[in-house]
């Protein structure tokens, strides 16, 4: 470990054998901002919101269904990000984020894809219109089933690695068409709820409801991943010194509490 | 430089040519697909009329799918690709050469016949020339992409499964603006929006693809 030498440095993290233990400190931190985060939001989408002028209750399903969403595409891009870094830097620790990172986004896709569709029913008086941005963000979800099952499809770590990060960039040319979707096309699907550049046009208690929302999917997928990633890491590093003394520890632990 | 990749080519042409029975049961497949829908959907003109584009472009797709494992497969079990990828030719030449042999010998039939297949489906005479400019600009897209899935699946147990599982979703752009090209003609509008994003798409791709399909060989034969 020579960074270490040389004082505090993030990139040490890079290293397996450091990152295990942050990770193992940090998950149950994220894991119970996810808890109270959505405890919040929950609260303030169902009793503090107040009912939509024109959709009335059903548009209570945006507080899970936008966030689910937008999680969904920023998955996609942190995973096509770390395969990147990974590809170039070379660097373990990334593919092994992609690969963690992949799942959750999966599940956020299909969530979005579903709530969507509770929503769509009593508005649009259908589940599913091959409308753009439906469509865009079914291919995501397939491409996030491509991924899964090409990295465990090959035995190999370091060609599952580096495979699954070449098709995770190329994937990644999606994302920006599910995002402009609903502007390229004119479509069913509404446009965008929120503007980083636009007054906000819902409800102050909405928006916040939403936001909230927004911040506990991101610590729940922080937390879910962090907890991935350990044993992905015990696994690939099984023959070294330090995961042997690591689960000795471990196994010692469990001992002294039974 | 040239000659390595007019080498490829011709050798690759010459060996699709050498087992002709191959490229001839892609093309029966196509032909088969196209004449199941109406056996599938009723043979009423008019709606064989509406769904012709995308009956063609869905069993062109799907023609295409099915030789992609063909691209690379011979030379990674004999041994040529890593004999390639050792020669100090640049990849990215020879893996263009390597496609391009392979969209002449799959593609370029199907684009051939096609028209004659729109007639069975009742499809306007003056869309035919659409339909085989949406497919000449789109089946090069989709060989091109194809063969990046086809680099990254090499010698995998259910590499075919595979391969259709990572290239669909990419391969939906170039069915929707091609099938759209056709469409677009037959209803009046014109097709030259969507011909052009397919002539963009196959401009891009034929820039990126053959880096990305080089890389995908790298990771796959080391």
């Amino acid at each position: 470990m020579t960074t270490s030498d040389r004082g505090f440095s993030l990139f040490r993290f890079a290293a397996p054998q450091a990152f295990y233990p942050l990770a193992g400190r940090l998950a149950p931190w994220f894991a119970a901002a996810a808890a109270v985060l959505t405890v919040v939001g929950l609260w303030l989408a169902f009793f503090v919101a107040p009912t939509d002028a024109v959709q009335g209750e059903v548009y209570r399903v945006i507080f899970i269904h936008v966030p689910a969403a937008w999680m969904s595409m920023f998955i996609y891009l942190v995973m096509a990000g770390w395969s990147a870094v990974g590809l170039v830097m070379n660097t373990r620790l990334s593919f092994i984020m992609s690969q963690a990172l992949a799942p959750t986004g999966a599940m956020f896709c299909f969530v979005a894809l579903w709530t969507g569709a509770l929503w769509g029913r009593p508005t649009w008086g259908a589940y599913w219109v091959w409308d753009a941005r439906l469509t865009s963000q079914l291919l995501l979800l397939f491409l996030y089933f491509g991924f899964i099952a090409l990295t465990r499809a090959i035995e190999d770590p370091r060609r599952a690695d580096r495979a699954g990060a070449l098709i995770a960039i190329v994937g990644a040319v999606n994302v920006p068409v599910i995002y402009f979707s609903v502007k390229w096309w004119n479509t069913l699907h509404q446009g965008a709820s929120v503007s980083l550049t636009k007054a906000p046009s819902m409800a102050s208690t909405m928006l916040a409801g939403m936001l909230v929302m927004a911040f506990a999917a991101w610590a729940y997928t922080l937390a879910v991943v962090l907890w991935r990633v350990r044993p992905m890491i015990l696994e690939r590093e099984r023959h070294t010194e330090w995961v042997g003394a690591v689960l000795a520890q471990e196994a010692a632990a469990e001992g002294g509490r039974g | 430089m040239l000659s390595a990749f007019v080498a490829v080519l011709r050798r690759d042409l010459l060996l699709a040519w050498r087992g002709r029975a191959d490229v001839l049961v892609t093309l029966a497949f196509f032909v088969i697909v196209v004449c199941l829908f109406p056996f599938g959907v009723g043979a009423e003109p008019n709606l064989l009329r509406a769904i012709a584009p995308g009956v063609l472009w869905v069993a062109a797709l799907l023609a295409c799918l099915l030789s992609l494992h063909r691209l690379f497969a011979q030379d990674h079990a004999d041994g040529t690709l890593e004999q390639l990828l050792l020669s100090s030719e640049p990849a990215v030449l020879w893996v263009t050469a390597k496609v391009l042999a392979f969209w002449l010998s799959t593609g370029l039939p199907v684009v051939v016949v096609a028209p004659a297949l729109a007639l069975l489906l009742d499809l306007e005479q003056g869309a035919l020339s659409i339909l085989v400019l949406s497919l000449a600009l789109g089946t090069p897209i989709l060989a091109l992409l194809g063969a990046v899935g086809a680099a990254l699946t090499l010698g995998l147990r259910g590499g075919g499964m595979l391969l259709a599982l990572l290239v669909l979703p990419l391969f939906v752009p170039v069915l929707i603006f091609g099938a759209g090209a056709v469409e677009a003609e037959l209803s009046g509008t014109g097709a030259a929006a969507h011909l052009l994003l397919l002539g963009g798409g196959l401009a891009g791709a034929l820039a990126l693809a053959p880096l990305a399909c080089a890389a995908a060989l790298r990771i796959s034969s080391e």
